[in-house]
């Protein structure tokens, strides 16, 4: 057992540290140092730079176009980003469709998709839930039926994260309902912007941005080439990719982020003669959710530690997911708390009531109510460690 | 980095746990815990023919030369039999002190016996008024010709009614809240004017509360520098707070461990009640917790053996926080879960319960580790 940095790695967290501050154009830089609240397009930006760079993913194996860096190279990347306040990238390619197709696809599908993956040329969303299968996602019901080389698609996506910025989509569709509902289900990417009769179909969220969109599909062709697994045999795919979503949607880093911004806000709101953070009982509220967060990290150095010697990421990751999300949402609560009247503002707030700081908190602590409901809801999560870690009987 | 155990620490800890297992179950400490003593030489000998006690000192001390974290490996399994010899207050308190501050005549005569197992030691740290903070002390050493007299009360001494030696912290200079002024003395348990009165705890082991009158000590009975102990204090006792996650961390294994056999097995409504899906929950919370317990664990070995204190300092705290709340929810769900043979004494689960609440408090509470945190981690100058 190990936790210290070598020299190499040392050397590289001062390489990583320079390069990110003369990578990171203006633009951004001023968004990051001002507490950071980034579009879409901002995003791909920063994710175009990380590809020239060859550090777009991190975790991929180097002959796919990963970086070969070692679990604590890959720490301290992620801790360096979230230093500086970088722009988080999309997850659905580089995190979920990107690891199941260099583990399950067909070698045309890994040339055909991977590369623009990773150069950011095409961008992803996820088609799992649907308005009747959300918690219970084997339930799904939209339909691919073969015809010729074709599956034809019909029924409705629910929750498909960014799905008006995306190129493709990888979807859960019912090939075969007459026996177990989990065995007729298979895994298909589609073309969502050439693909006629794909409809999206953005919500506004409580959070005032549109994160999440129905999408619809009316007799949408693909080709039966887009398959990856078997037929029927997508719930394996789904199950894969979901555990590789819930190593990454503990949002650890993110955490970190709202933490750091919950002390400065702290240090600069005004209290008495000092400030909020001379408050013993809030500076002890961040301590408390701080030190909560060094040990759920440690739990995640541990499960990438165990993939890198081959070990898939396995249910354990539901606890990445249940413990993170869970403090995801009391970090920001930390940072409403912090803000006092200023709280109550919201998008579009004159600056001088609503610093630059301050301005994505009240929109993105109410879009984090997702977090403990999407990617299979932590009751969910409750479920799979009780049924398939503890192996806990059924009723 | 890397969180798997070396061949030579998987054996060590399959050794253990075999002990554990053959010579060492739960009733071994049940028996000992009505005893005077509340453990047993002819085992603790055994710990030293087996080198557990010597493995984290150098090989120039008589010990192994290995790391903090295998003796943490060690303590772990034994926190999975409650395995009550004296291995925190000797070998990472009073030894650890010893190892890092006694010259060559010290370590001979003080630490190379305790590292046979053929005497115990105890460091009488805490005062009636100082929670846990190590500098608040009252006891005084004066110097009389060129040895010194020392004075005061100590309370809470693990192992203090059976160790042979003392390491007793007393001040030197300065006023009660001084946090310079601080030296430690070696005095032997028989010493004239040495008072000790057997303190039974909650969990079952014993500790003493110690009184000075007038304790007489020879000038080579000092350790290390006069003045100047407070770091070195700080260091032991956070190793021992790491100490205390990886002893609780076996506990909270084998509560966890033990709860889970349960709700498999005890039937209610014609079902066993690990299928009723709030208790299934209720394991989950209690698995994610367990889980991060281990991590701060291997944390907190991991960083008693760092230079920078302040660094030490933060990862010890940050675990030991997880252990006094996430230790707790799991201790308090077990016994919720168990139902009304939870707390009854015959049933071992509750030896554990109290085990743990005793570890969580010792060594710096929640609250206190939560508060030294803040000030180590940058909170005023991080931007």
């Amino acid at each position: 057992m190990d936790l210290a940095y070598s020299p190499e790695q040392l050397a590289f967290r001062q390489e990583v540290r320079q390069w990110i501050q003369d990578a990171m154009p203006a633009p951004i830089r001023a968004k990051a140092e001002g507490g950071g609240h980034f579009e879409h397009e901002e995003q791909m930006e920063w994710h175009r730079i990380l590809f020239r760079k060859g550090w777009v993913a991190p975790h991929w194996p180097k002959e796919v176009g990963g970086t070969g860096w070692d679990i604590g190279r890959r720490h301290i990347f992620g801790e360096e980003l979230v230093r500086a306040n970088a722009p988080q990238l999309s997850p659905f390619g580089l995190t979920m469709v990107g690891p199941l197709l260099i583990q399950f696809g067909t070698p045309e599908q890994k040339q055909r998709f991977l590369p623009r993956i990773l150069s950011g040329e095409e961008v992803w969303c996820q088609g799992y839930s649907e308005p009747n299968a959300g918690s219970d996602l084997a339930s799904l019901q939209l339909r691919a039926e073969k015809d010729g080389t074709d599956y034809v698609l019909n029924g409705q996506k629910t929750w498909t994260t960014y799905a008006q910025y995306a190129d493709w989509i990888f979807l859960l569709a019912r090939t075969d309902a007459s026996g177990k509902k989990q065995e007729g289900i298979t895994f298909i990417l589609a073309d969502v912007k050439h693909t006629p009769g794909i409809t999206v179909k953005p919500f506004l969220t409580t959070g005032g941005t549109y994160a999440f969109s129905e999408t619809w599909f009316q007799n949408a062709r693909v080709p039966q080439t887009n398959r990856v697994g078997p037929e029927n045999g997508g719930w394996t795919m789904a199950k894969a990719l979901l555990a590789h979503e819930r190593t990454g949607i503990g949002g650890i880093a993110e955490s970190k982020r709202w933490l750091q911004l919950c002390k400065r806000i702290a240090r600069e709101t005004p209290v008495g003669e000092g400030s909020l953070f001379d408050d013993r009982s809030f500076r002890e509220r961040i301590a408390r959710l701080e030190m909560r967060l060094r040990s759920l990290e440690l739990l995640q150095l541990r499960t990438l530690a165990a993939a890198q010697v081959g070990r898939a990421p396995g249910p354990e990751s539901s606890i990445l997911k249940l413990v993170g999300t869970e403090i995801q949402q009391e970090s920001t609560e930390l940072c409403m708390d912090a803000m006092g009247h200023d709280a109550l503002g919201w998008l579009d707030s004159p600056p001088e009531v609503l610093p630059a700081i301050e301005q994505g908190v009240a929109s993105s602590f109410n879009y984090l109510r997702a977090a403990t409901i999407y990617g299979g809801s932590n009751e969910i999560q409750r479920n799979i460690i009780a049924k398939q870690i503890l192996r806990l009987p059924t009723l | 980095m890397n969180f798997d155990l070396s061949e030579e620490q998987q054996i060590l800890v399959d050794s253990v746990a075999k002990f554990v297992a053959n010579d060492s179950p739960v009733e071994r400490f049940r028996k000992l815990r009505d005893t005077e003593r509340g453990w047993d030489p002819s085992v603790w000998a055994r710990m030293g023919e087996f080198g557990w006690l010597g493995v984290a000192y150098p090989e120039e001390q008589g010990g192994f030369g290995g790391r903090f974290v295998d003796l943490a490996l060690i303590l772990e399994q034994l926190g999975r039999g409650l395995v009550p010899e004296p291995i925190v207050p000797s070998v990472v308190l009073a030894g650890g002190l010893l190892s890092k501050l006694g010259s060559d005549a010290q370590r001979e005569r003080f630490l190379a016996p305790m590292i046979e197992g053929r005497t115990s030691l105890a460091l009488a740290y805490a005062e009636r008024q100082s929670r846990f903070t190590p500098h608040d002390c009252r006891t005084r050493a004066e110097r009389r010709g060129a040895g010194w007299v020392l004075s005061g009360e100590k309370t809470w001494v693990l192992n203090g009614h059976a160790a042979d030696q003392l390491v007793i912290v007393a001040r030197t200079a300065g006023d009660p809240l001084d946090r310079e002024g601080l030296s430690l003395f070696v005095v032997d348990g028989d010493a004239p004017g040495l008072e000790r009165i057997r303190v039974p705890g909650m969990d079952g082991q014993r500790s003493a509360l110690v009184r000075l009158r007038r304790v007489e000590v020879g000038a080579e009975r000092l350790l290390g520098p006069a003045g100047a102990a407070r770091p070195h204090l700080e260091w032991a006792l956070d190793r021992a707070a790491a100490a205390a996650c990886a002893e609780g961390q076996g506990e909270i294994q084998e509560l966890f461990d033990r709860t889970v056999a349960y709700l498999k097995q005890r039937v209610q409504f014609g079902v066993p009640i690990g299928s009723f899906q709030a208790l299934q929950h209720r394991a989950a919370d209690m698995y994610a917790e367990t889980e991060l317990c281990r991590s701060t664990m291997i944390l907190a070995a991991i960083a008693a053996d760092y230079e920078d204190a302040d660094e030490r300092q933060a990862e010890i705290s940050a675990a030991k926080l997880q252990l006094s709340r996430g230790g707790w929810f799991v201790q308090e769900n077990a016994i919720q879960l168990f139902g009304g043979i939870g707390v009854t004494d015959e049933q071992d689960e509750g030896l554990f319960f109290k085990r743990l609440r005793v570890l969580q408090g010792l060594f710096g509470d929640a609250d206190w580790h939560v508060a030294r945190y803040q000030g180590l981690r940058g909170f005023a100058s991080e931007a």
